[in-house]
């Protein structure tokens, strides 16, 4: 968005003060206050050892995070400046910062500026993901408290000035006057303008009341939206810098294949190319425009080593139990084999969900500027401040010598290719001296992300004579193999390996440690149901306290990385899969069955909201109308506390079924969400929506596929996704507001609960159990045919 | 390389490349316009589109000789910030956008297919959008827009 966010230059809109101030920095070593900028932008000033690695120095690189000054500037007319380290994905996170600003400080939100996420200005605040984002600068710390130190501090200077008791004061559109006489005033500009606030975040400054709202909690609509409409907006895509070329790269052929031979002489004399770059495994190309570089990579000649050969694709869960294992338990109460064995019954099923791709709409694109010895990188990068770090070493440059810039991309959903491709146009532009932009082509991006992972579950419960349940015991397999690269690990990427970078290193590990302190269930490894109770304090959602939740994570032969609700996803479809199928055996109403075991009344309330508001059918499933053929239809639920403590979600999915061909379509999908105090409910709608459809495409459609030697899901025929004349269901949402609860997650929710949800509404409608995604026709038509005869 | 005159959103250009360069290189890179994007480069997800005599093209895929002389539209080309078409300012109402890199696509296979058929079903403009992608999944907003956008075209 031209105006708030971004300029045709490429520079963030900054005050006059800060932009003349950063100007005066560039990005030089020098500890940088000069100048009345009501910002403070510290660098490191610590020599380093030469030859040795770069040291991750977070907190000092950037402005510092305690200081209201690094975050919120107000100009001398009035204006208010804010800087965040959480940047806007496509989730409306840029607007609602916006509306937190204009709340605390009580200006119009017209008169704030929001700069986003660049390691020059703004401070640390390590990754913008799992839906941390709203947690961590809605509630009591960061944004969200500086902006309340910040009107504090206002107060305090107007009642000075004024002569008034701060209780005697009432703030309104960016200016103080005495409540009883709306003619003694002073406005923010006035007091601070253009100065710096010089104060630290005081913990004790108190946001403004829920009650006291006008701005945040309102439907603000989203700021970028009339540029994307109107082809205005400057995504990472788009940014333009003066003598840039472009580049393309060429990625092995086979999985582990390395570089033994580039022919030069293959692509000599083409038009327009400027350099062909190699080093150690990474090769590419830089021309003068985009479609020289894609005619350049296609014809030049490269031979590599054939790869390691990859596990037989049908045979994937069972080469996953058979690595060697890093082992974590999340609870352990060490009775369940025997609380089991004296159950009245027991009952196992094992679940499979496939690695699956973030497959983002635009591939993944980023313009590096390196010059001798020092780098600007404009990147969609969800890490923005540690991405400076791991391009710094992948350049051989000291970080503080390193700016990263963000910029909008595609939706990421997690790890696509935005990281790998800022070390790709970095090494690109390195080598040319020049600036180089580098989009990926639609395979290089699918073939080689860090997908979303695989999970294999072993589920395994005792039930008494009324099919309550007395123990859970789960087991879990999962692969890893690099990831986020953070602030040391570029080798976590395809691009960081090919120079030589090593993956976070994969130890294994057995038996799995005792969980100690309290219950952490990031992953969702443990059921809703269980009590999770770890050093005597029970932090789970639910009843069952004989319980055992054992992961063992082992590597995988492929990329792997946060894909939107990584783990909680999988396990969630597992727990709330077979959490039908235990009501089932007992002949319960599957909410019923749910309530019967949680104790959350958070949790239980989301439920009861979703039963609701879906008009829920209360009563047994399967549906018994026993016909095999034509249309079935039925309804299924799920239910989530995400990550175990950030933000309720329960979803009623209602499927129809063609028992004839396995088609399942899903026509409507109602979910209910709980994560504290609703910012902007029209963006929180919006984030539920795409959540709940990209979790039913994931169900129903997308699966990662390979042959022995390579990734074959590269583009959109061989991945298979909704367009948008799906047949897609119609979504209510029931939104639940808490004033007085913490601030939660938002954007990962709905989704965990969609895959469980449709997959129960398949059993309800045909009794046919899926325990495995994607629950494509012919995996549908073969489980209907497998039916026993009634 | 050869020179190629191009007229796009009303104004004339010309261009001095390879004339086998696909269309939207020419427009992203020669003529710096931020609408049409690079999605797939293959035909199959619709982000490149733009409108030619009156069809929603694929800009990836088409060689720009094959458009000398024609009027080209670009999402730039139908309204701005402060005067959207109304195709658009219904996208705005509608809040229907994640990412936003879709909507080039979105908008200009809407326009054209609804220019072409001013009296189309909810089902016929379902099925006009097939092939076109937004990853987001923000699809239920978008044609609701869409939608809304033909309603008022037809009020
Ligand atoms: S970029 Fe042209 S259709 Fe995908
Ligand atoms: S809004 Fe992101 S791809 Fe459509």
């Amino acid at each position: 968005m031209k105006s708030r966010s971004a300029t045709d230059t490429g520079e963030p809109a900054l005050t006059t003060d800060a932009r003349e101030a950063l100007e005066g920095a560039g990005i030089s070593r020098r500890d940088f206050l000069k100048g009345s900028g009501a910002l403070i932008v510290t660098f490191s000033v610590a020599p380093r050892v030469a030859g040795a690695p770069a040291q991750p120095s977070p907190l000092v690189l950037g402005a510092a995070r305690d200081r209201v000054d690094s975050w919120i500037a107000v100009t001398e007319d009035g204006r208010v400046t804010a800087y965040t380290g959480k940047s806007e994905l496509g989730q409306g996170l840029f607007t609602a910062q916006m509306q937190l600003i204009a709340e605390e400080l009580v200006v119009p939100i017209s008169r704030v500026t929001l700069v986003q996420c660049d390691t020059a200005i703004t401070p640390d605040q390590g990754t913008t993901s799992g839906s941390q984002s709203h947690p961590e600068n809605f509630n009591h710390s960061n944004l969200a408290q500086a902006a309340a130190t910040a009107r504090e501090a206002l107060f305090r200077l107007a009642s000075a000035r004024l002569g008034l008791p701060v209780d005697q004061l009432t703030a309104r559109d960016g200016t103080i006057s005495a409540t009883t006489d709306p003619a003694r005033r002073v406005g923010y500009g006035e007091l601070v303008g253009g100065r710096k606030f010089d104060i630290p975040l005081d913990e004790r400054a108190t946001r403004r009341p829920r009650s006291a709202w006008t701005v945040l909690g309102t439907s603000v609509p989203r700021a970028e939206i009339p540029a994307m409409v109107t082809g205005q907006f400057e995504f990472v895509h788009t940014v333009r810098v003066p003598g840039m070329l472009h580049g393309q790269v060429i990625r092995p052929p086979e999985v582990g294949a390395k570089l033994t031979g580039v022919d030069e002489g293959s692509v000599r004399g083409m038009a327009g190319l400027v350099k062909v770059v190699v080093k150690k495994d990474f090769v590419g190309v830089v021309a003068e425009k985009p479609w020289q570089a894609i005619q350049v990579a296609r014809r030049l000649k490269t031979t590599w080593t054939s790869g390691v050969g990859l596990p037989d694709q049908a045979g994937i869960a069972e080469y996953l139990r058979k690595q060697e294992s890093r082992d974590s338990l999340v609870v352990d109460s060490k009775d369940v084999d025997a609380t089991i064995t004296g159950a009245a019954a027991e009952v196992k099923a094992t679940y499979f969900y496939p690695y699956q791709v973030h497959g983002s709409m635009g591939t993944s694109c980023a313009v590096a500027d390196v010059q001798r010895d020092r780098a600007t990188i404009w990147s969609a990068t969800q890490a923005t401040h540690p991405l400076r770090h791991t391009v710094a070493a992948v350049l051989g440059l000291p970080p503080e010598n390193v700016r990263v810039i963000f910029r909008l991309g595609s939706g990421c959903y997690g790890v696509n290719g935005a990281d790998t491709v800022s070390y790709d146009a970095a090494l690109l532009s390195q080598a040319v001296g020049k600036p180089v932009r580098v989009q990926l082509l639609r395979k290089d991006e699918m073939a080689w992300e860090n997908f979303g992972i695989a999970y294999v579950v072993d589920q395994r419960v005792g039930l008494d004579a009324e099919g309550n349940i007395l123990a859970w015991d789960y087991e879990a397999w999962t692969p890893t193999l690099g990831g986020r690269p953070g602030y040391r690990t570029p080798g976590n990427v395809i691009t960081g390996s090919l120079v030589g970078f090593e993956p976070e290193e994969f130890t294994p590990l057995t038996p799995a440690p005792e969980p100690t302190g309290r219950l952490r269930n990031r992953s969702n490894a443990a059921p809703p149901y269980v009590a999770g109770c770890v050093g005597g304090q029970c932090g789970g959602t639910g009843i069952v306290k004989s319980e055992r939740v054992l992961t063992h994570t082992v590597r995988s032969p492929f990329w792997t990385g946060s894909l939107r609700s990584p783990a909680r996803l999988q396990n969630t479809f597992a727990h709330e899969c077979f959490m039908d199928e235990l009501a089932a055996r007992a002949k319960a109403d599957p909410v019923a069955y749910r309530l019967r075991h949680l104790s959350d009344p958070r949790l239980r309330e989301a439920l009861a909201a979703v039963a609701k508001a879906a008009n829920w059918d209360s009563r047994p499933s399967p549906r018994t109308d026993g016909r095999r053929t034509g249309i079935a239809a039925g309804r299924g639920v799920a239910c989530v506390l995400y990550e175990g403590e950030n933000g309720y979600s329960a979803m009623v999915a209602e499927v129809e079924v063609d028992q004839d061909t396995g088609a399942t379509t899903v026509k409507r999908m109602v979910v209910s969400i709980d994560c504290g105090p609703i910012s902007n409910p029209n963006g929180l709608k919006n984030q539920v929506e795409g959540g709940a459809l990209q979790g039913a495409s994931r169900a129903l459609l997308e699966e990662m596929t390979w042959d022995d030697t390579k990734v074959t899901s590269i583009d959109w025929r061989t991945l298979k996704t909704w367009s948008l004349a799906s047949a897609v269901p119609a979504i209510e949402s029931v939104l639940i507001d808490r004033p007085d609860a913490e601030a939660n997650g938002a954007g990962e929710t709905s989704i965990t609960v969609a895959a469980a949800a449709i997959a129960n509404a398949i059993f309800d409608a045909t009794g046919v159990r899926l325990r495995q995604a994607p629950f494509t026709p012919e995996r549908v038509k073969a489980a209907l045919a497998a039916r026993p005869v009634t | 390389m050869s020179a190629i005159s191009l007229t796009v959103n009303g104004r004339s250009y010309t261009v001095d490349v390879d004339p086998a360069t696909p269309l939207l290189y020419v427009l992203s890179d020669e003529l710096q316009l931020r609408g049409p994007k690079f999605g797939c480069g293959l035909a199959q997800c619709g982000a490149c589109t733009v409108i030619v005599r009156g069809q929603a093209i694929r800009s990836c895929v088409t060689p720009v000789r094959t458009v000398a002389g024609a009027d080209i539209t670009t999402v730039e080309g139908l309204g701005t910030i402060d005067h959207p078409h109304p195709l658009q300012r219904a996208f705005i109402e509608e809040q229907a956008a994640q990412c936003g890199f879709c909507l080039n696509g979105v908008i200009l296979n809407a326009k054209a297919f609804l220019d072409r058929n001013p009296k189309a079903t909810d089902e016929q403009i379902e099925r006009a959008m097939a092939g076109v992608l937004c990853r987001c999944f923000a699809n239920v907003r978008m044609l609701r827009a869409i939608k809304r956008y033909a309603r008022e075209m037809g009020a």
